[in-house]
């Protein structure tokens, strides 16, 4: 796509009617859970977008994330819009290595000063440089360079935006986040291990049609993350009723009761799974049986054993209750320090307990 | 239903049936409530599908209390797009499709016809153009 046309007049080109564009807006508008009245919106503001320089980073990363994206499904326009975003320099993707690629980053930072958006997936390591270079550049150098003339910086994936795998304990690289190293510039989170295909390109869309878009407290689009997976399961009115799997082959599991109490993290972790849904809207971990491991939420690979439920007591709280009541006051005081420690080591393994949870019987 | 091209059980359709949500009593509500303010105002109403929780199956019977009316379209946009006009007219069903024929989203619009249904000012454009060319090549033939 030209630099100089505008993505209507591209998509005018390619054959591509205006019916299938409206359908592409409607669609996105849906999965950004914008209401409706957006759409024509999305769709006058898009069509005038001109191409933007894009350069892509990939540090400490599995490469999941890219091929999350390039794996978007709905071919045909959403691999427009992605083609609206000119990238400049993408190092797994570029044909060209070494210093020729560096030489294509370099062109684009000059050409695009102050207005390239710049993604970045993977963490950067913190303590020895020389844990992950590029051409002979450690990864902090080439993330502070790159960002001093970026207009804003998308930390793709829970390595880029939290520090993901590569900081699990015992983060032997010191990995950081984008967000621990940049701090004069805007970043928008878009993490999971991977982020959902589709919420990469409405991030994208977003970015495009109505600039910056509104973040949460730990920097995520709002639109995809406003809601966590447990608001929107269709499997919550069974957590409502108290109907709970207690093991993957029991009766609870084979009548898809909730997967609470085999670890599902679903309560406290943000992202669109159980609406967006994943491979072409197929389902998401819950609906396939599984727990949430909560993969959009920092240090997620450390918060415990993915199969502890979240707030699992560690004695039965109803028979202790009980036991407390008829022993009086030393008793109770004696439950109120199991469940403060009980609490304190919740805290200290990142797990998010409320009152609520810990007034549910086991 | 397949992903790429590889069968995948149909995972809607295995589900158990969960406890209703209760949203299906007041999303027919907020139907008649649209179909009275298009007949007062001429005001149009759109409520996307995927953005209210619904329990599996509770779609299903909503389309089956909405029903089908007199108009079906069948629309080719890069992946299919199926217009129905429910039994109710001025309520419509609107569901768009991928290619693999996955549904990416799905809408009930109260109007006298969906914007997507009509011909599209750029479109006619366009096609005013292929034609005015197919004339003037036959024209330069004879």
């Amino acid at each position: 796509m030209s630099k100089d046309k505008t993505l209507g007049e591209t998509l005018q080109e390619r054959g591509i009617s205006r019916r299938s564009f409206l359908k592409f807006c409607a669609t996105t508008a849906s999965m950004m859970a914008l209401p409706p009245s957006m759409i024509p919106v999305i769709a006058s503001t898009l069509e005038k977008v001109r191409r933007p320089s894009v350069i892509w980073l990939s540090f400490q990363e599995c490469t999941g994330c890219t091929e999350s994206i390039t794996r978007s499904h709905s071919a045909t326009i959403e691999d427009l819009i992605f083609d609206t975003i000119s990238l400049d320099y993408h190092h797994t993707l570029q044909a060209a290595s070494g210093a020729a690629a560096e030489h294509a980053r370099e062109e684009a930072m000059q050409e695009n000063h102050g207005n390239y958006i710049l993604v970045v997936d993977g963490s950067i390591p913190g303590e020895n440089n020389g844990y992950s270079t590029i051409a002979g550049i450690s990864n902090k150098d080439m993330l502070l360079d790159t960002a001093a003339g970026a207009a804003a910086i998308v930390a793709v994936g829970s390595c880029a935006a939290f520090g993901g795998i590569p900081k699990a304990d015992p983060n032997p690289t010191g990995a950081v986040s984008v967000s621990d190293l940049i701090k004069d510039k805007p970043i928008v989170n878009v993490p999971g291990c991977p982020p959902i295909p589709a919420v990469m390109t409405g991030v994208l869309v977003q970015f495009l049609t109505f600039g910056l878009p509104e973040l949460d407290h730990l920097g995520r689009p709002a639109a995809f993350y406003g809601q966590s997976i447990h608001d929107r399961c269709y499997r919550r009115p069974f957590y409502d009723k108290g109907l709970f799997a207690n093991s993957f082959d029991d009766e609870g599991a084979r009548k898809g009761w909730c997967l609470f109490k085999l670890g599902c993290k679903g309560p406290t972790t943000y992202n669109a799974c159980a609406v967006t849904k994943w491979n072409d809207g197929t389902s998401f971990p819950i609906e396939a049986g599984h727990p949430c491991l909560g993969c959009s939420e920092p240090d997620f690979w450390d918060a415990g054993s993915f199969y502890k439920a979240l707030s699992a007591p560690t004695g039965a709280i109803g028979k202790t209750a009980v036991y407390a009541g008829t022993a009086g006051v030393i008793a109770g005081a004696a439950l109120g320090a199991s469940l403060r420690a009980r609490k304190q080591s919740a805290v200290k393994s990142h797990e998010r307990v409320t009152i609520d949870d810990l007034d549910q019987e086991s | 239903m397949s992903a790429n091209g590889m069968p995948v059980p149909d995972f809607a359709a295995s589900a158990p049936c969960a406890p209703p949500t209760g949203n299906l009593v007041p999303l027919l509500h907020e139907i008649r409530h649209a179909l009275t303010c298009w007949l007062e105002k001429g005001q149009e109403h759109v409520i996307d599908l995927r953005g209210i929780p619904l329990a599996p199956g509770e779609e299903d019977s909503l389309l089956e209390q909405l029903g089908e009316g007199e108009v079906k379209a069948r629309l080719s946009l890069m992946g299919p797009s199926v217009i129905i006009e429910t039994r109710y007219p001025g309520v419509w069903l609107v569901t768009h499709y991928s290619e693999d024929e996955n549904i990416t989203g799905r809408f009930i619009e109260v109007c006298e016809v969906p914007a997507i249904l009509k011909s599209q000012t750029d479109d006619i454009r366009t096609g005013l153009e292929r034609l005015e060319d197919q004339l003037s090549n036959a024209e330069a033939t004879v």
